[in-house]
């Protein structure tokens, strides 16, 4: 009775005003949460892909996914892209983000310039990179013979193209970094360099413990977007090596699009895509909760 | 300032040209690869002595470059209403009503930023022809409005909580107004600088998508930039010239609107960060 005598607003000022999210909600759930636990029942059957009708296999495809040569290159290539891009987009990033700090000439043109790959498609940036490391007049190729050095066939090479992808990615997606440190950065007060000049401290040992410390949260945001990003690394292997020669620079998510598309395995691919979906967890996670200690340790 | 700091300052400077040029070669190297004529094999860092600019006609022509470009634009203008629409809504109750189910909620739509749309790309493909969407614009939109709600929902959740005074929605509701009329009346109009900064990261990221269109918008009427791009690249290996000038094409738009709203590209990103 009690309930009923309480004035309506303030009901109103603690419910959860649900239905202002269940547009939203129902835009993830029908498009996102729902495919994703289709895509663990699929795994479960070798369907191909367009046929009315396919067999549950248990987990047959799990046994052969465990056993497939192919998959741990590309997982490997994957981790490589993932981690190689967020090791090389944070050291660059924030190398620019301090050369940008300081008080120097052509700074905004600089700013311009390495942020600019970030607003262009990926699948754009790796066709621009194509010209340059193509075997067959590629810009530098040219270099090369005009050394008198014999020529590379760098996106060929099963060695090479996967560093040659984290670079591409890298260029691309440095620019976020190099904002993001920038702006951790000018958030540090000016005092505590002051201080740490008065009492003589070197200019390492300020950035290791002033900025370090200080810029953490900006470490731990780019540290999960830019593993997150390089785990699902798609457009820019099309673009410049198709995933190939043979399947030696596929990721994931290109090694999933061949399979289903290409090779009409739906079953398995959607066995990939459980994997796919395990790693990106892991790490994601991993590293987001890494860094938020580190974070309350500085 | 004494001798030493202006040298420091020089050499930093110096650096600084240098970065500068080693970013900007690629599009040097798409510049010069985009004037040249078919079959002209000289080095690619250097201009040919006149500019083949038909390069860039024949280009917009054979990859239908302008059906694209149109395609694009109205998936990314309406994926990109809706995101702002449904996102600030979403967000609002996130952000100040604090219920067990609210909380959960904000934590699912954080941790599906982290889901890879791809590793559902076999049921999803197979969703979309249940649905009968596949080779729809609406698809595309709907697609990306899913994929970029989470982000939309963390930058307007955060501003709110942050920015929006509650005094202001308090006195609202003594005057009478209801939760709606609050939140559209008041609430929204105070949301614009978070508005750019979800408008700008989302319409760069709808406008380039290639993952969903390679799938959904195969036929050329629906295709968009990127996917044309591919075709063409796909047909024309031989006349990478050609290719080149597409991709001017194709990236100009984009290119011409960061430059003349850089401030608001790179401030809407830095300000998103800072929140998270």
């Amino acid at each position: 009775m009690s309930m009923q005598i309480k004035k309506p607003a303030k009901i109103g000022r603690h419910s959860s005003l649900w239905w202002m999210y269940l547009p939203a909600f129902l835009f993830v759930a029908f498009f996102i949460v729902y495919p994703f636990l289709d895509g663990i029942r699929i795994s479960f059957t070798n369907w191909n892909g367009f046929s009315q009708n396919s067999d549950f296999v248990g987990f047959q495809q799990y046994t052969r996914m465990l056993t497939d040569p192919d998959t741990w290159t590309v997982v490997r290539n994957t981790l490589l892209y993932g981690i190689g891009s967020t090791i090389f987009q944070n050291v660059l990033g924030l190398g620019y983000a301090l050369l940008l700090n300081q008080s120097i000439k052509f700074k905004a043109i600089t700013r311009t310039i390495v942020y600019l790959p970030v607003i262009i498609s990926p699948l754009i940036m790796g066709y621009i990179w194509y010209f340059f490391f193509a075997y067959q007049n590629g810009a530098l190729n040219d270099v090369l013979m005009g050394l008198g050095l014999d020529k590379i066939n760098a996106l060929g090479n099963p060695d090479l193209n996967i560093w040659i992808i984290v670079f591409v990615n890298t260029f691309q997606f440095v620019g976020i970094a190099m904002i993001i440190y920038l702006a951790g950065l000018q958030s540090i007060s000016k005092d505590f360099y002051e201080a740490a000049d008065i009492d003589g401290a070197t200019s390492f040992q300020q950035f290791k413990n002033i900025t370090l410390p200080l810029i953490m949260p900006s470490v731990t945001i780019n540290m999960v977007v830019n593993i997150i990003g390089g785990l699902k690394l798609f457009d820019v292997i099309i673009s410049l090596t198709g995933g190939g020669p043979g399947n030696s620079s596929q990721s994931m998510s290109t090694f999933m699009y061949d399979l289903y598309f290409a090779r009409q395995d739906a079953g398995y691919a959607a066995t990939q895509g459980v994997l796919m979906m395990i790693i990106i967890l892991i790490l994601s996670f991993s590293a987001l909760i890494y860094f938020r200690r580190k974070e309350v340790e500085a | 300032m004494d001798f030493s700091s202006r040298k420091k300052k020089t050499v930093l400077s110096i650096i600084a040209i240098v970065v500068t040029i080693f970013h900007f070669m690629p599009f040097y190297i798409l510049m010069t690869t985009a004037s040249k004529a078919k079959g002209d094999f000289s080095s690619k860092w250097v201009f040919p002595s006149t500019i083949n600019w038909s390069n860039f006609t024949e280009a917009w022509q054979m990859a239908s470059l302008g059906n694209s470009l149109w395609n694009t634009t109205v998936i990314t203008f309406f994926a990109a209403i809706l995101l702002i629409v449904f996102g600030s809504m979403a967000a609002y109750p996130l952000a100040r009503r604090q219920t067990k189910l609210n909380k959960f909620m904000y934590m699912f739509f954080i941790s599906i930023m982290v889901v890879p749309p791809l590793a559902a790309l076999v049921p999803l493909y197979q969703l979309v022809v249940d649905i009968g969407l596949m080779n729809t614009r609406t698809v595309a939109v709907l697609n990306n409005v899913a994929a970029f709600l989470p982000l939309t929902i963390f930058l307007y959740a955060g501003f709110i909580r942050s920015t929006i005074p509650k005094s202001l929605e308090e006195s609202a509701r003594i005057d009478g107004a209801s939760t709606v009329g609050i939140f559209f009346r008041i609430v929204f109009p105070l949301l614009k600088p978070v508005t750019a900064s979800v408008l700008i990261i989302s319409c760069v990221f709808i406008w380039n998508d290639y993952q969903f269109a390679i799938f959904f918008l195969q036929d050329q009427s629906v295709q968009t930039m990127t996917v044309a791009l591919s075709k063409f690249f796909g047909a024309n290996t031989n006349n990478l010239n050609l290719v080149a000038a597409a991709a001017i094409i194709a990236m100009l738009p984009m290119v011409v609107l960061f430059l003349f709203l850089q401030k608001y590209f790179i401030k809407g990103l830095a300000s998103g960060s800072v929140k998270g």
